[in-house]
């Protein structure tokens, strides 16, 4: 997992955002423009979230090599909101059933103009292996890459802490769970410490925790009253059965016994903390009804704003795909007042300026 | 290069005094500022005609024309509309009317609320003679030349400076 690190593999000359792949790497103003712009999409009295035009004349594929219903429905809506053309490709039905290769499909897809991909895959690393073989001027976003990353439930969720908190800096986080095999929590824990949290802590069964807490600057706790203990924020994940190739808990009644989150223990935390929970929530194994459907609960809202956020990230991209485009008419322009014999000066010049 | 420091005030009175005496007046017109020198013409027009609705204001980075070549601006926020547009009688203000690409901006994205009525366009300054499209202001405070550049600061206090091209490039 190692050689997905790096800020080189996202981010154009210009240091800006070209494909969105994982948080690792991001600077806080990175962070702290999604979280402005999306902001801007959202009516500060009605949260109602309009349909804008600015991405007039985009097609948007979405391709999901596995299963999802709010993230892939929360991007199709803020594709959507920003007036781009959207397909939806559910992959285990299309041409990779016929044996095309992976490579051979982004292609084809490519050459019918698609100016963004997001992808979701089973596959650690896979949005960056797209991101590699697109053309220069088609960007990819990370919808979920097995255990790795998933960047925009990241800065969605930074965004309702902020909404609630004010602010990311200075607040105690507890993240219980499924840490392990959760991509989301470990870009929720990339997200919070670029946003300078003070402290982020861990909590859930041995069997369930990351090997290297003190590299992920987190702190581990076996005990769940113990860890959520005079927290702002507390963030239950979903037990992944699905990637769990092993038996880790001993029954899902018996994790909930000893990590749920119930209302009796929610007292710990502190009395304004939120309950978040990236969806989909398993009643009575990670938390439960009363705290999911009480006055706590952000759940639904992390839902809401999930739209909003992905509506900034594709247009920030697109932005700063429009800015590069200036900045290299304008370079160009540069290089030919050098030498104002050249007849393409005043072309190059006019361009730049138009 | 000079500077012209404009009495503001009296281009605001002399604006009542026009949409006072227009026929939508007594309609009960709503009022939208466009972000962010029409916000603050606006909100001194709303408080002096004392209009009953709440004021609107909407920012057109969305809507601009030139995405695609300078794409967002950073300093953008929600437009806020409080009312239903359909059927109602619209006072539109901007500072400056120059290009029309911001009141192009700003109808589309009225459209996409709804159907108004009417939409009466205020300027608080008009540059002649440099339209790119076809919009003319109903309400004007004062007519510029189009080599005239304008400097708008606000809200408060809300100061309109002239400064003269050609002298700046003499």
């Amino acid at each position: 997992m190692s050689n997905l690190t790096g800020p080189n593999i996202q981010l154009n000359e210009l240091g800006q955002l070209h494909h969105f792949l994982t948080i690792e790497g991001l600077k806080q103003h990175h962070l702290v423009e999604i979280l402005d712009t999306a902001e801007s999409f959202i009516n500060p009295k009605t949260r109602e979230i309009k349909q804008v035009p600015i991405l007039r004349g985009k097609t948007i594929m979405n391709l999901f090599f596995e299963p999802s219903t709010r993230t892939r429905t929360t991007f199709e809506i803020a594709e959507k909101r920003l007036s781009a053309q959207v397909e939806s490709l559910d992959i285990q039905t299309s041409a990779a059933k016929k044996g095309e290769s992976l490579l051979d499909t982004l292609w084809n897809l490519q050459a019918m103009q698609t100016d963004m991909f997001v992808i979701r895959h089973a596959q650690s690393g896979a949005a960056q292996f797209f991101s590699q073989h697109v053309a220069p001027h088609v960007h990819v976003l990370n919808a979920g890459d097995g255990q790795h990353a998933h960047p925009t439930q990241a800065m969605l969720d930074m965004f309702t802490i902020r909404k609630h908190k004010g602010s990311i800096y200075d607040l105690k986080v507890a993240i219980v769970g499924d840490v392990l095999h959760s991509r989301v929590v470990r870009s929720q824990i990339q997200a919070l410490s670029i946003l300078e949290a003070r402290e982020i802590r861990v909590v859930g069964p041995k069997t369930l925790m990351p090997e290297s807490p003190d590299a992920m600057g987190i702190h581990i706790y076996h005990d769940m009253e113990e860890g959520i203990k005079d927290v702002d924020v507390i963030i239950m994940v979903r037990l992944q059965n699905e990637r769990m190739t092993s038996a880790l808990i001993p029954s899902e009644k018996e994790f909930f016994k000893l990590y749920g989150l119930t209302k009796e223990r929610l007292a710990l935390a502190k009395p304004d903390a939120i309950v978040m929970h990236p969806g989909p929530i398993n009643r009575g194994v990670e938390i439960s009804s009363a705290v999911a459907d009480g006055p706590q609960s952000v759940i639904l809202e992390q839902v809401t704003y999930g739209i909003a956020v992905r509506m900034a990230v594709m247009s920030i991209i697109m932005s700063n795909a429009a800015q590069l485009k200036q900045h290299h008419a304008e370079q160009e322009a540069a290089q030919a007042s050098l030498n104002l014999d050249d007849p393409l000066t005043l072309d190059a010049i006019v361009e730049a300026n138009s | 290069m000079t500077e012209l420091d404009i009495d503001v005030s009296s281009l605001l009175e002399n604006i009542c005094e026009q949409l006072q005496s227009r026929a939508i007046f007594s309609q009960s017109p709503k009022m939208i500022g466009i972000r962010t020198g029409g916000e603050w013409v606006a909100q001194k027009l709303h408080e002096k005609l004392a209009l009953a609705d709440s004021l609107g204001v909407i920012d057109i980075s969305f809507y601009r024309d030139d995405f695609s070549k300078i794409g967002l601006n950073p300093t953008t926020q929600a437009s806020d509309i409080p009312w239903e547009i359909d059927n109602q009688h619209i006072i539109l203000v901007d500072d400056v009317l120059y290009t029309g690409r911001t009141t192009r901006a700003a109808l589309n994205e009225i459209f996409d609320y709804g159907r108004p009525a009417s939409v009466t366009l205020v300027a608080l300054l008009d540059r002649k003679g440099c339209r790119e499209l076809p919009f003319q202001a109903d309400v004007i405070g004062m007519s510029l030349e189009c080599s005239q550049t304008i400097k708008v600061t606000g809200p408060e206090p809300l100061v309109v400076t002239i400064l003269d091209k050609q002298e700046e490039i003499a």
